[in-house]
């Protein structure tokens, strides 16, 4: 059923950068090496986006999310220093988090196992696009009327609202007065 | 085409006409070209750090390594020698596993880079669709292993200049990547081949010279040199980053610093300097490589000269003027740059593309470029130079208040 090319090891190996990435994201008690391990899951995505035929969101991905975000994170972590090593396994708002997690779990597992395996679901298992998914078509999708504007629209609105609430949390309050 | 005279490109395809197998002449190919591609600017390093020396040692009135060697060229050679046999300390609470990945990291995303360089017209490690972005993505790699080599050091030092680093790589990014809009705007292509073909009748740095100043200077402010060496600030931090490290893997942070700058230069060089075109490349495509090197010796050695005769700045300076300038003015750029190509379309300047790499055909929508562009410098130029007036003003306002306040205030206020 599944056959053995380069693609399933590629597909292979980085599933297990990604699941062990994330495995190594909750169980580390150190916070540093969480937000490392979380860099190798990322990366593995971005390895997912290139075996989609999809270099430009790999590359998008790896600029965001690695370059970006996780930047941000290690950041963050390093300049509350007592944080980097966590004695402390839970905390009170753990019952809650752990419902959330499961709930996001199956919603997303059924989201994709009903496509793929309910009713109505295609024959055959759909085999890859060969077409490599280029940056002309991608920017053409995000602005086009029919196409994905309104999202894009309103997720530009979300982040310079939340650009703009970050000046004004970090300002400084006594520059108001000068 | 398929010649026997070049080869990783062609050499596939020979082996085959000579009888090989298909399968093992194409491995054997890209193996060849990897390590070729790989090994080469590695090698290069050792003679840049040789080139650097002298080159500084000139310009502070001194003659430079002139004993190992012939002219001192084995110097660098004896130092790796010394450099492999020191010590390897890694330092008390330190982070095992990421200290020792650090270096590997650095080392890494710059070799990385090598793979989407256009040596010549046929001699590409690999022609991603994406090319430039790869670059930016393989660059903002950069940042991690500086956390990760501040961070496991257990050094505060280290920790502050990691920091330091990483303001400054995150925010010199911005322009870097505004910059970059626009040799992709003007060759409708983000592959670096084909940015390096548009540049076939007039190089980019004459039609956007705005664009590759910023694009430069962005990338001297990633490099972390001087005058944005103030990661390393010995007289405040005594090393950044890599304080603690020593022997070979202070050898692979030097090396890898050498050799960001170089691929700074080879990139400036492909973007805006026109990367393999220059006389008789359409005949030998070899040639391009000369070519190319060249140009980016030309870049290596103006970096050089800026290295060694501009003072540092101080972190606020450096800020400032890439919030309060850079950023700016490349988004204005971007927004000129763009109308303007529209209104070349418009006014049906566009060279034809059988003529796309004539200079006659080439000149009208290069000196629209060229003119917007020199407008909107001149514009900034004199933005800041009222700016720097203001400031000036305030300051010599403050001067008059303080001298007429001392007298009156006594030692009170000292």
């Amino acid at each position: 059923m599944i056959e053995l090319n380069a693609q399933t090891i590629a597909f292979a190996i980085l599933s297990v950068l990604v699941l062990g990435g994330g495995l190594g994201v909750v169980t580390t008690r150190n916070l540093v090496h969480g937000a490392l391990w979380l860099v190798l899951s990322l990366l593995g995505v971005a390895g997912y986006f290139v075996l989609l035929s999809a270099p430009f969101l790999a590359a998008v991905q790896v600029l965001v999310y690695i370059g970006a975000i996780a930047i941000l994170i290690v950041f963050a972590v390093m300049l509350t220093r007592s944080m980097t090593s966590l004695g402390e396994v839970r905390n009170r708002q753990w019952w809650l988090s752990a419902i959330t997690v499961i709930l996001l779990f199956l919603l997303l597992a059924v989201g994709i196992i009903l496509p793929v395996w309910g009713r109505g679901a295609p024959g055959e298992v759909t085999s890859l696009s060969a077409t490599v998914g280029g940056a002309v078509e991608l920017g053409e999708a995000l602005v086009a009327g029919d196409g994905f504007v309104l999202p894009f629209e309103v997720a530009s609105i979300l982040l310079t609202a939340a650009m703009i609430g970050a000046i004004v949390v970090a300002r400084d309050e006594e520059d108001e007065g000068a | 085409m398929t010649s026997c005279v070049d080869f990783i490109n062609t050499l596939s395809p020979c082996l085959v006409r000579a009888g090989w197998n298909a399968d093992l002449a194409n491995l054997l190919s890209l193996l060849l070209g990897v390590v070729i591609v790989a090994t080469v600017p590695l090698l290069t390093v050792i003679l840049l750090i040789w080139i650097e020396r002298k080159f500084a040692a000139r310009i502070q009135d001194r003659i430079g390594p002139n004993r190992v060697g012939p002219y001192g060229l084995l110097q660098s050679l004896a130092d790796a020698l010394k450099m492999l046999t020191k010590e390897d300390i890694t330092p008390s609470g330190a982070d095992r596993i990421l200290f020792n990945l650090a270096p590997i990291i650095t080392f890494a995303t710059v070799v990385l880079i090598w793979a989407i360089v256009p040596f010549t017209p046929l001699h590409i490690g690999a022609d991603l669709s994406i090319g430039i972005l790869y670059f930016v993505a393989v660059g903002s790699i950069g940042a991690v292993k500086v956390m990760i080599g501040g961070w496991s050091s257990n050094n505060k030092y280290a920790l502050l200049g990691a920091f330091r680093t990483i303001a400054l790589i995150v925010s010199y990014e911005v322009p870097m990547i505004l910059a970059l809009l626009v040799p992709v705007l003007m060759a409708g292509s983000m592959g670096m081949q084909d940015l390096t073909r548009a540049q076939g009748g007039m190089w980019f740095i004459v039609m956007s010279p705005l664009a590759a100043i910023i694009f430069f200077v962005a990338n001297l402010a990633e490099t972390g040199r001087s005058p944005f060496d103030l990661l390393e600030a010995e007289s405040e931090l005594i090393a950044g980053y890599n304080i603690e490290y020593s022997g070979f893997k202070f050898g692979m942070f030097m090396a890898g610093e050498f050799m960001h700058v170089f691929t700074v230069a080879v990139l400036t060089a492909v973007l805006f300097l026109g990367g393999w075109w220059g006389p008789f490349v359409d005949q030998v495509p070899a040639l391009g490589f000369i070519w190319l090197g060249l140009k980016t010796a030309v870049v290596y050695l103006f970096m050089l000269l800026i290295r060694n005769t501009v003072p540092r700045f101080r972190i606020d300076q450096v800020m400032n003027i890439n919030w309060k300038f850079m950023v700016p003015l490349s988004i204005v750029l971007i927004l000129l740059q763009s109308f303007l190509l529209r209104l070349i379309d418009a006014l049906g300047l566009r060279p034809a593309p059988e003529l796309a790499n004539d200079l006659l055909a080439n000149l009208p929508q290069t000196l629209v470029l060229l003119a917007g562009n020199l407008v909107l410098g001149a514009i900034f130029m004199h933005l800041l130079q009222r700016h720097g007036r203001t400031l000036r003003e305030a300051d010599e306002a403050l001067a008059v208040v303080k001298g007429e306040a001392a007298p009156a205030g006594g030692m009170a206020e000292a």
